[in-house]
């Protein structure tokens, strides 16, 4: 199943499918390790519910719902 | 002389293997960017000194973000003889996204293999032999902590920087080696050095090499247009992104043997963090801790242990400690240094009083209100402002300070700016100057103007003795209020002025989108002793460096002003008032009446415009001048006492009221900032408009604050007025809203 990682629940982890968005956005997420294949992981939402803190490439990477939407995953059901 | 750059990802050890290289102090942190502009330092243990230039921490060298810029063109224009790659190996496959792409530039490489400790203790492993063949680049496993390993890689490095390195790239797509290629070609054909680095990077159309490299351009354009790629379509930038991480995670990744095959293993930083940024208790907690930290260094009633205890027991009474641990209830440890500092102080002045006492009466006035009284008023308050500054250290040395911004984030975006631009403000309360510098690791440029606009009215450690001294005078010859409570009133006071502030820029000369909030959160460790202390000991050095050279300097121009006439006199402490500084300060005072303390003063009331002005040198001499004028209009005033008694002399000698006291704090924590931090902000601040405008709005918001505070302040029912104000305001703004909706 695929949806965008903003639709993500706590606990979940899924494959990147596909980054979309505007040219320097996406470039910020492709540097910091969200390309196509990586693993991600919703580790939790902030207090207030946004942003999310995920874990990537194995470290800890913190981004808004407006920036997990660009990210496209295929849920990985364990 | 051989020179090495330090380069590698933020919060990799790069400073800390900086300091270890060249026995800097240099300022280290737990959070991406405490780095944000070059520095150099000598490393001396081979037989020639090398320079060794520490670059800002970047992921990438995309065009986007200044630091990236900077570290870019340092390696490529300023052509070091060797870059020393820093890679975290807890976290070897970001870290290395960024040697990819250094690799690419002609360029002698070695990796300094940082934190190989920590993966070790884990029972993990990491096969460096692998790594440096896959890499062609020597490895050295470093511990920049311990400065493990450190003299083996310098040796390395002087070893790898006397042979040539040609450029390498790791991305295996066929059609992309094939343009890149060519693009290489191409631009040898030009004579351009590190063809391979400008190729890949014109390939990715690259903002800065499109520029720069406008007649090679059209082959990539050309050959976009033939090209698809079935998930990438024609962004190249992606493709190339792409690749290198997928070689990464092909050939480097599997270097790493995991002793735990599982992936996602609890570590103490996890159980930490599941507090901290609990769902119902991350902010609470938040609230606590900022409580805490004021608490420690302010307090005159620690942990509320006053009920419990005999006065007796702590006051000391008739030693010459009376009262600096406590008087009726238990000093914080911010105060109680502070009593001690101030029993030395005054132990200093007796005796200097004494032995002046047979020289002339203005040697003795120069010497004893010149000099010391206005250096001590200031250095009383260094133990506060120390503990202040460790507090700060400690919260983001362990890695706190960036969960702090994961959780004000949501709060933030409605005044328009990200959970990031939260860093450099809180960092304000220690120091404007290196907040308004790590400004720039925004990338959005008005959030940044925004952001360096209000960081002055985070009120910073220089401004502490003003706050603190005018507060006590308050309570201790108007017996209005409490200490804490118009020290705290008085911070909360700067961090609304700076919230309203920011809202209201960025809903109008500021406008624009919220930023993205794209941060990495680094793993929490403890604090490392020996980094607080160097931080604490070059806070201090800095602090009386400013004492004795700009603060001593300008207590004694302010004395000799005061105590001589236009017709170049000296005047007794007794006519003052006739004075070079008194005749000019009168001039100025009249603008001064809308904010309590001007025409409204009786004779001697120019003293508090003095401290205004000799305040935009350094924020200190606010109340040294205080401490230096008090002198002279009291002759029963002596220079060993602290600036509350400084300020408890002006109460009575020119009749100011307690509105117009909070008011001049009001003022002095949000006008034009000292020299340091105007300077500073002009180097952030591109553009001489944006800069005058910036100046314009502190003048300006000091005024109005500070306006509303003493007017608020004498006249309480006023406080209608203004609130109907910011109504008629809010209302305005929702408002055009609609009708821009509408």
């Amino acid at each position: 199943m695929q949806k965008t990682l903003d639709k993500f629940i706590v606990g979940e982890s899924g494959v990147v499918v596909k980054v979309e968005g505007e040219r320097k956005l996406k470039r910020r997420l492709y540097d910091m390790g969200i390309t196509n294949g990586a693993e991600i992981y919703l580790r939790k939402k902030a207090p207030l519910g946004d942003p999310l803190e995920i874990t990537v490439r194995s470290y800890e990477l913190s981004l808004r719902k407006a920036e997990a939407s660009c990210v496209t995953m295929e849920v990985k059901h364990v | 002389m051989y020179k090495f750059a330090l380069a590698g990802n933020p919060n990799s050890g790069k400073t800390t293997l900086f300091n270890a290289l060249t026995g800097s102090t240099a300022h280290v942190g737990n959070w991406p960017g405490v780095t944000v502009d070059k520095r150099e330092g000598t490393y001396r243990k081979t037989d020639e000194p090398v320079l060794v230039v520490d670059l800002p921490g970047i992921y990438s060298l995309s065009p986007y973000t200044q630091e990236e810029v900077i570290a870019r063109n340092y390696i490529l224009d300023e052509r070091p003889d060797c870059v020393i790659n820093i890679i975290d190996a807890t976290n070897l496959e970001r870290n290395l996204y960024l040697t990819t792409q250094i690799m690419e530039i002609d360029v002698p490489i070695v990796i300094a293999l940082n934190m190989i400790d920590v993966v070790e203790k884990r029972g993990d492993n990491i096969d460096v032999k692998e790594l440096e063949r896959r890499l062609k680049i020597p490895v050295i496993k470093i511990s920049a902590l311990k400065g493990k390993n450190v003299d083996k890689l310098m040796e390395r490095a002087l070893e790898s920087c006397k042979q040539k390195r040609k450029g390498e790239t790791v991305i295996e797509n066929q059609e992309l080696r094939h343009l890149i290629g060519d693009v290489k070609i191409a631009l040898e054909g030009q004579g351009v050095k590190d063809p391979l680095f400008h190729a890949v990077k014109l390939a990715e159309l690259d903002e800065l090499e499109v520029v720069m490299h406008e007649g090679t351009v059209s082959m990539v354009q050309n050959f976009k247009k033939t090209f698809s790629d079935t998930t990438f379509g024609d962004d190249f930038e992606g493709l190339v992104a792409d690749g290198r991480y997928k070689y990464i995670t092909k050939y480097f990744s599997p270097t790493l043997k995991r002793k735990n095959a599982e992936k996602f293993v609890v570590t103490p930083s996890d159980k930490a963090d599941k507090v901290l940024t609990h769902k119902i208790w991350g902010i609470p907690i938040f609230l606590l801790i900022l409580f805490a930290i004021f608490h420690v260094t302010f307090s005159e009633n620690f942990l509320y242990l006053g009920a419990f205890i005999s006065p007796e027991w702590v006051s000391l009474a008739g030693t010459p400690f009376e009262g600096v641990f406590g008087a009726g209830a238990i000093n914080s440890p911010g105060v109680s240094l502070m009593g001690l500092v101030e029993v030395l102080t005054g132990f200093i002045t007796e005796a200097v009083a004494g032995w002046l006492a047979p020289s002339p009466e203005w040697v003795q006035g120069l010497v004893l209100d010149g000099f010391l009284g206005g250096i001590f008023a200031v250095l009383g308050f260094l133990p506060q402002i120390l503990v202040l500054f460790l507090c700060f250290s400690i919260l983001e040395d362990s890695g706190y300070m960036a969960r702090i911004a994961f959780i004000l984030d949501r709060m933030l975006r409605k005044f328009g700016l990200s959970g990031r631009a939260f860093l450099p403000m809180i960092m304000g309360f220690g120091c404007s100057v290196p907040a308004i510098m790590n400004t720039r690791t925004l990338a959005d440029d008005k959030e940044k103007i925004a952001t360096i606009r209000v960081i002055p009215f985070f009120s910073c450690g220089a401004k502490l003795p003003i706050l603190t001294a005018v507060a006590g005078a308050i309570v201790a010859s108007a017996n209005v209020g409490n200490v804490d409570l118009i020290t705290y009133g008085m911070y909360l006071l700067g961090v609304l002025t700076a919230l309203i502030s920011v809202l209201l820029m960025r809903s109008t000369s500021l406008k624009g989108e919220t930023p993205p909030f794209i941060m990495e959160l680094p793993a929490y460790h403890l604090p490392q002793f020996r980094n607080l202390m160097v931080l604490l000991w070059e806070k201090a050095k800095h602090f009386i460096q400013k004492a004795f050279t700009i603060i001593l300097a300008s207590t004694i121009v302010i004395w000799f002003i005061s105590h001589f006439s236009f017709h170049w006199e000296f005047l007794p402490d007794e006519s003052i008032d006739q004075s070079i500084l008194a005749n000019v300060s009168m001039l100025l005072q009249p603008i001064f009446t809308p904010v309590g303390f001007g025409s409204q003063l009786s004779q001697s009331g120019w003293v508090f415009v003095v401290a205004c002005i000799t305040g935009l040198i350094a924020k200190e001499n606010v109340v040294s001048t205080l401490g230096t004028l008090a002198g002279c209009l009291s002759l029963t005033f002596v220079g060993d006492e602290s600036g509350v008694s400084a300020v408890s002399t002006m109460i009575t000698a020119t009749g100011i009221t307690v509105p117009a006291l909070l008011s001049f704090i009001a003022f002095n924590m949000t006008t034009i900032p000292c020299f340091a931090t105007v300077a500073a902000a002009k180097g952030e601040l591109h553009g001489k408009r944006t800069f005058n405008f910036t100046l314009l709005f502190w003048i300006a918001t000091s005024f109005i604050v500070s306006s509303a505070v003493y007017v608020i302040g004498s006249w309480w029912w006023t406080s209608f007025i203004y609130l109907a104000v910011v109504v008629v305001i809010f209302l305005l703004f929702k408002l055009k809203k609609i009708v821009k909706r509408g």
